[in-house]
């Protein structure tokens, strides 16, 4: 059994002029120990995927239909309290922006300590110790003395270690990693990537990794998800989605990448820009931009089907 | 006509300082003395007519205060920039000149006026310098501006907030050349832009430079984009240029050891699945630099010569680097 199902996930907002689909039944799951990429651009809704599961809809989001189940057990219909205890137990988040995942006014130590006693009894003393070993796995130099700082004495990097470590000291089954580098430099980046591989791995951790970095997925996911206009586009092995993409969307989305090892007189581009959620075209939600696209796709909206060694949505694999 | 110039814009031993000390009178009260943050020091580089200069580097490298003293935002504390052989303080003092430089944003969205439509953004400098005069010429112009970044003139009668990044992004553009420019600094033009977008407004740049003979210095941390758009490169770290060339040679064959760190660590489509072992440490503050070299702290070549000396730039073909391990033949 996958350790996370999400079951037809279907997120709407509520508007005056209606309710907007924001995410349109989105199915995957997640294997114990496996990496799962999401990509895409941005409104494609690789963030809300996260934050429903984790159940930080913020209002008025609301998931309308579909089910999250971790475990075999459902978790998107639990009440407050319970969800909170899944929360930062059975899963860990890190976002973005490590100044606004940290409290300013409290220490790393108090911070780290305080999340292990939540969800586990332990005595004082055996928190702290344990919090010193955490900071020293990610690598804070001299942690003991450290532990007892507060985040605005540590630099981008590190307190994106801190907010990796503060996720996974309660040694959660499911980490959720939503754009956990962006805003780091690309040598920092690559130190974040291989702490976060090392460890998932080492605690047989799963990681869903949303991120618009193709290139940071290309080293660190087992199997990716493609998101498109709240959809999933298409979702198979790492090196099948980069190397023999089935969706033209996929396709488009690679080919974009300026690439290091060689220089090209011109980038394929994707005409045109994401749709918005109240003007979805009919059909295919990508057959306005897609080179690809014919009669039924305008028509008739494809779901995930098989294509080569990946599922896409696509009327080109029928 | 005047000559055609060689280089348009070149800057000769340009250094800026930031005077980041406390208020005076806590100074006073604490015996300290001035501090100066050194966002670029000496650096010099040279921009063919028609060609592409890129700067990279990770944040707090310096590359957008020279994107700042490259069009005279900022003044030089030492050094000069020149544009078209000029000093740039007595270029910009000319109208002529002045209108022939500007510059492309980072944010798409904090760089338009609001409260204006993209017709009036767009005439705007065209009315400043008098490039015309009557409402339908101006019209008119505008009109062949928005064409050439892929918009329309009807879209002319829209606001800002009505259009997506890339759009927006193009609205920048086609503003940045109503003034007829020959010059033109972009600042990190496609970082706020999705991969998708990013690569219509990167083709659109490089199709007006072979159209309008443009010359670019371009600014970017992303070194696969700067790959594609550079002829000529510069590596930037703790507001020193440690390696320059042509860009194909340094990609091909990298010799600081920054550049080295760069382009490994920068996670590749080719190499799925790759297990590395990262560079450790991160950019020290540019308030207290680290002496001699300042990239000894992270690297593995440093030697008690790069911890005391600062290394000067010497060549290596037709590549300028700054490193002792290179100079002394330590560095394979």
């Amino acid at each position: 059994m996958p350790l996370l199902e999400v079951d037809n996930l279907t997120v709407e907002f509520a508007t005056r002029r209606g309710s907007l689909r924001a995410l349109d039944r989105v199915s995957f799951s997640i294997e114990k120990g496996e990496i799962l990429g999401v990509v895409g651009e941005s409104g494609a809704g690789k963030s809300l995927t996260g934050a429903a599961i984790v159940g930080l809809l913020e209002s008025p989001g609301r998931i309308a239909s579909g089910q999250i189940r971790l475990d075999g057990g459902r978790i998107d219909n639990l009440p407050p309290e319970p969800l909170r205890r899944i929360r930062g137990r059975r899963i860990g988040t890190i976002f973005q922006d490590p100044l606004t995942t940290l409290n300013p006014l409290y220490t790393i130590g108090r911070q780290l300590i305080e999340t292990m006693q939540t969800h586990a009894r332990m005595s004082d003393s055996d928190a702290r110790r344990k919090a010193v070993g955490w900071l020293e796995r990610v690598g804070i130099p001299a942690a003991a003395q450290r532990i007892d700082a507060y985040p605005h004495e540590f630099s981008g990097g590190q307190r994106q270690r801190v907010v990796i470590a503060l996720a996974l000291c309660a040694e959660p089954a499911l980490v959720i990693a939503d754009e956990p580098t962006t805003a780091l430099d690309v040598s920092v980046q690559a130190q974040i990537i291989t702490l976060l591989k090392d460890l998932t791995r080492d605690h047989g951790t799963s990681v869903m990794l949303v991120t618009h970095d193709m290139g940071v997925i290309a080293e660190t996911a087992d199997r990716v998800a493609v998101m498109y206009a709240g959809r999933i586009a298409e979702i198979g092995p790492v090196a099948e989605i980069i190397r023999n993409p089935a969706h033209p969307y996929t396709d488009g989305l690679m080919a974009s990448i300026p690439s290091l090892e060689h220089r090209v007189d011109r980038l394929r581009q994707i005409d045109g820009a994401v749709p918005r959620l109240d003007a979805m075209p009919d059909g295919c939600r990508f057959h306005p931009r897609c080179p690809s696209a014919f009669a039924r796709c305008t028509a008739q909206q494809p779901e995930l089907m098989a294509a080569g060694a990946t599922r896409a949505a696509c009327w080109l694999h029928a | 006509m005047s000559q055609p110039h060689r280089h348009t814009m070149e800057a000769v031993a340009v250094s800026h300082r930031f005077d980041v000390s406390r208020p005076w009178l806590q100074r006073l009260f604490n015996g300290e003395p001035k501090r100066f943050l050194r966002a670029v020091d000496d650096v010099s580089f040279a921009i063919p007519t028609g060609t592409t200069f890129a700067l990279v580097g990770e944040s707090g490298c310096g590359k957008s205060t020279i994107a700042r003293l490259a069009v005279g935002l900022y003044e030089p504390s030492d050094g000069d920039i020149l544009f078209e052989d000029q000093p740039l303080s007595s270029a910009r003092a000319q109208p002529a000149l002045r209108r022939r430089m500007n510059m492309i944003f980072q944010d798409p969205y904090a760089s338009l006026n609001p409260r204006w439509r993209v017709s009036d953004i767009v005439a705007e400098p065209i009315r400043a310098f008098r490039l015309a005069t009557r409402p339908n010429e101006v019209q008119a112009r505008v009109g062949s501006l928005l064409a050439q970044v892929g918009l329309t003139l009807r879209d002319g009668e829209k606001y800002p907030h009505e259009f997506s990044g890339g759009q927006r992004q193009r609205i920048s553009i086609a503003r940045a050349l109503a003034s007829e420019p020959d010059f033109l600094v972009c600042d990190e033009p496609t970082s706020a832009l999705d991969v998708s977008v990013q690569a219509q407004i990167l083709n659109l740049m490089r199709d007006l430079q072979q159209r309008l003979g443009l010359t670019y210095l371009f600014i970017s941390h992303n070194l696969a984009v700067v790959r594609h758009m550079a002829d000529r490169l510069g590596v930037m770290y703790l507001g020193r240029i440690v390696e320059q060339g042509p860009a194909e040679t340094i990609f091909r064959t990298p010799r600081h050891p920054y550049t080295r760190l760069l382009l490994d660590a920068i996670p590749d489509l080719e190499q799925i699945g790759r297990s590395r072992t990262p560079v450790g440490g991160e950019i020290p503050s540019p308030i207290a630099p680290p002496p001699g070299c300042a990239f000894h702290p992270r690297c593995k070549l440093a030697n008690d010569r790069c911890r005391t000396e600062k290394p000067a730039h010497i060549a290596v073909g037709d590549v300028q680097v700054a490193c002792h391990a290179v100079a002394e033949g330590r560095d394979s």
